[in-house]
């Protein structure tokens, strides 16, 4: 049965009619045409999903719609402002940190939440901060300088 | 938000809801010098070999604007091709590498390049894309020398801008692309007799280029195959059976077909669904399955894989032909090792997206093998080849597990019956499951000594994984070295980084450690006098200085261990030396460090060949440590990343590459031989940690 939930996406208001067991990610990729967000394994074991609801990091695989109902739901497509990049994605750019780039979505928003609940992981900690996020074409030497670089760079935000 | 890309963006990328032939002829038209059409363009590409010798307009095209538009067959997986080949076409233009579009992997549009795989695109489309440009820039030089009256070699080409320096005459490009004689002259074959621009003189081949469209993939605008849209698509699911070898005895499809909005398609083996969401589609097909009924076969575990593999060879096993001579040598020994399946998984599932119209069949997909995928598509749909389109935007991994159609077959068949474009993407579990595997392995090596620790006698057999890697690269006067099938492997078995010489590479160099210790010398010492392959022996050589071999071999410390391993494949070489740290019980086995030297010819983008040795000793590390799919009953017992752990942020080792840049020697491809050393390495590092010699992967499995 459908139903109508209301969230914020990107910044935006939006309105959709469906299911509410509907995972997130589908309602993302199929509703609202945001197909940044990728699916990789349907059981919040890869990572590629990853989402922000109200800045925490989130599989939208595993997150039926009707749970974010009223909250504010980041994707990456959101990250960047005014056709600027966002600092994490300068970083992954600059470091090389892709290689076929189907990871890259999950892990710039697993970072840039780090970045926006004024989180600063230690160098030595980032690793085990990104054990949840998987990649298979090795890209991970880079992911790791992209995310040091980045953490360096940002001041950090008083909540 | 963004939902609609770009139909033909500046980096070559298409969309599915923009590169219909119509607007691909209406992109032609507004920015292409050769003004041929959509068919003329097919025409130019069957006309096309894979030697690079159909016109050169099958190959490039020129547009007014100053942009040049270069077409191949290769795809984009993340290895690089994109950018290698736009390096090449670069080169020999004489433009920046930014002045290009590339176009790839489109049936009707790109030359068949052959399959993206075997390490192929350096050694064979570089050269053929590099003669298309370079005959490109002849006819230019011509046409200019022709209508200055002087003399072709007197002109200068720089930065896509002709120059005669004498009288100071100049043309660019964008305005030669106006001249109608050009259409005509890029009908001209590409020859033999084009001179390709030699390695010292080289500008931009040699360089680091980063990827063209890496910014759309971290913006999240890149359209995968999966992220393809076209109007009024449904999703698409299939039946599986619970089991290999079961098959269906009887179904009710009322259930499913009472779900609003959703199609049904049973036909022959095939049951699918198609709906309005995956959601929809989800729902389906549980209520198809419930009502399933199966019988199911027999079929081998994976407990009893390697005595399957063995009982099942094709014409038996062949035996040692030397044992008179072992009965006499110094020394010998005989071992047997083995090699599970493992899968590809990478982190883009199949996909595919199918679309019937007038035009015939459609597909979006991610393949390394778009006209073999066509052929597959021609052959279950009785097409002709100018029916059936195959087009690959760039996906997310292939590893050698992307080279066929079936999610395409699936979804054209839910398309056809649907009436309706059905995009289908494999779930993890049906990747893990239902996607071919590397193939597992039975090899059976033995080896004889003279008494200064010289191979005598070689006996090789490997059953099951192929003849990749099956030659020793090392001195052996006699030697017999067979590749066995098995008649009846338990799982699809197909491609994969490097393929069988992952398989051949670990027996054989973990033997060698054998072998050495037998006579009584060191593993590297052992190997260089078994050696003669120079390029082989230089990078063996360089990765034990870099790390430090001799002081770290005689070093005794519990629990922690050095090893090593070289081989050679495709044309390029490698060795690796590593340290690991563990437990006597091998469960919390650590790789701590990885020294890798390779060498494959002149580098064509040192950046990119590091990414790829980065990821291939990353990859590497997977089937040593942990992966091996586990099956029983026939069902697959691990078909996700929570039971079947690839390399993960915690798995890192501190790595040294090094790269032997031979710029005297052809370039040859290096996304797959850099993993052949990694699992030996390892392995060999067990026994000097624990005095465990290792016969089989993965490691936690001895």
């Amino acid at each position: 049965m459908k139903t109508s939930v209301r969230l914020v996406v990107n910044g935006r208001q939006v309105t959709v009619e469906t299911e509410p067991d509907r995972p997130l990610l589908e309602v993302l990729r199929e509703d609202l045409g945001l197909t940044g967000t990728k699916y990789g394994c349907g059981e919040g074991s890869c990572g590629a999903c990853t989402v922000l609801v109200d800045d925490r990091s989130t599989h939208a695989c595993l997150t039926p719609v009707a749970d974010v109902a009223g909250k504010s739901v980041l994707t990456i497509e959101g990250l960047g402002a005014d056709g600027r990049l966002h600092p994490v994605q300068e970083a992954f750019l600059a470091a090389r940190a892709h290689q076929c780039g189907y990871c890259t979505p999950g892990m710039i928003m697993e970072i840039a939440g780090w970045l926006r609940r004024g989180e600063r992981p230690r160098p030595e900690e980032i690793p085990a901060r990104l054990e949840g996020h998987l990649c298979r074409c090795g890209s991970h030497y880079r992911i790791l300088e992209a995310a040091r670089r980045v953490l360096a760079s940002q001041p950090v935000r008083q909540p | 938000m963004k939902t609609n890309a770009t139909p033909l963006s500046p980096t070559g990328q298409h969309s599915a809801e923009g590169l219909t032939r119509r607007r691909f002829v209406q992109v032609l038209g507004a920015g292409l010098l050769v003004s041929v059409t959509g068919p003329a363009l097919a025409q130019n590409r069957r006309r096309s070999s894979r030697g690079g010798g159909g016109p050169i307009a099958a190959r490039i095209h020129l547009g007014a604007d100053g942009r040049i538009t270069v077409l191949t067959g290769k795809i984009e997986a993340g290895q690089g091709a994109r950018a290698e080949i736009t390096q090449a076409a670069a080169e020999e233009l004489r433009v920046a590498p930014e002045a290009i579009d590339l176009i790839m992997g489109d049936t009707r549009l790109t030359p068949d390049d052959g399959i993206t795989a075997g390490s192929r695109t350096t050694p064979s489309t570089l050269p053929a894309v590099r003669r298309g440009a370079a005959a490109a820039r002849e006819v230019l030089v011509e046409m200019a020398a022709r209508e200055w009256g002087v003399d072709p070699p007197a002109i200068e080409v720089a930065d896509g801008r002709l120059k005669h320096a004498a009288s100071g005459r100049s043309v660019t490009y964008a305005e030669l692309a106006g001249r109608p004689s050009l259409a005509k002259a890029f009908q001209r074959p590409v020859g033999d007799g084009v001179t390709l621009t030699p390695v010292k003189s080289w500008r931009v081949m040699g360089q680091n280029f980063p990827r063209p469209n890496a910014r759309a993939l971290v913006t999240g605008e890149h359209r995968f195959p999966f992220d393809q849209v076209r109007p009024g698509m449904l999703y698409g699911k299939v039946l599986r059976p619970p089991a290999y070898r079961a098959r269906l005895v009887s179904v009710d499809l009322a259930p499913a077909r009472a779900i609003e909005g959703v199609v049904v398609v049973w036909d022959g083996d095939f049951v699918g669904v198609a709906a309005p969401t995956t959601h929809q589609a989800r729902k389906a097909l549980a209520a198809i399955e419930a009502t399933a009924r199966w019988e199911i076969l027999p079929h081998p575990s994976s407990r009893e894989l390697f005595e399957h593999l063995r009982t099942t060879a094709r014409g038996g096993v062949p035996s040692n032909p030397f044992a008179g001579e072992f009965a006499q040598a110094a020394q010998s020994l005989e071992r047997t090792y083995h090699v599970p399946y493992v899968q590809h998984a990478p982190m883009e599932p199949r996909a595919a997206l199918a679309e019937w119209s007038d035009d015939g069949l459609t597909v979006w997909m991610g393949t390394q093998n778009p006209f073999g995928c066509q052929r597959e598509l021609r052959r279950v749909f009785d097409l002709p080849a100018d029916r059936v389109r195959v087009v690959v935007p760039d996906f997310g991994g292939g590893f050698g597990g992307k080279h066929t159609a079936e999610a395409a077959i699936e979804a054209a068949r839910l398309a056809q019956a649907a009436g309706r474009p059905v995009i289908r993407q494999w779930t993890r579990e049906e990747e893990f499951t239902w996607a071919y595997f590397r193939p597992a392995a039975v090899i059976d090596v033995a080896g004889a000594l003279d008494a200064q620790g010289r191979l005598t006698h070689w006996h090789f057999v490997s059953i099951n994984p192929g003849g990749a890697g099956l030659a020793t690269p090392y001195r052996a006067p006699q030697r017999h070295e067979r590749a066995v099938a098995s008649q009846d492997p338990p799982l699809r078995q197909g491609s994969y980084r490097a393929l069988g010489a992952t398989a051949n590479n670990f027996a054989r160099e973990c033997f060698m450690d054998e072998l050495a210790a037998l006579a009584g010398m060191d593993p590297l010492a052992f190997r260089l006098a078994n050696l003669e392959e120079p390029r082989l022996r230089a990078v063996l050589i360089e990765a034990a200085r870099r790390f430090g071999w001799e002081e770290k071999a005689r070093r005794r410390e519990p629990g922690v261990g050095v090893g090593l391993a070289c081989g050679t494949e495709k044309g390029s070489f490698v060795a690796a030396c590593v340290e690991i740290e563990t437990d006597p019980s091998l469960r919390q086995l650590r790789v701590r460090r990885v020294c890798e030297v390779f060498e494959c010819g002149a580098v064509v983008n040192p950046d990119n060949l590091r990414a790829q040795i980065q990821g291939a000793i990353i990859m590497g590390l997977g089937p040593v440590l942990r992966e091996a799919m586990r099956f029983a009953g026939g069902r697959m017992g691990n078909a996700s990343f929570e039971r079947y752990r690839v390399p993960r942020f915690s798995d890192l080792p501190e790595l040294d590459i090094h790269v032997l840049d031979r710029r005297d020697l052809p370039s040859v491809g290096g996304g797959e031989t850099p993993i052949i050393a990694v699992a030996p390495a390892v392995a060999n590092a067990v026994y000097h940690a624990v005095g465990r010699r290792i016969h089989a992967l993965p490691v936690s499995a001895a």
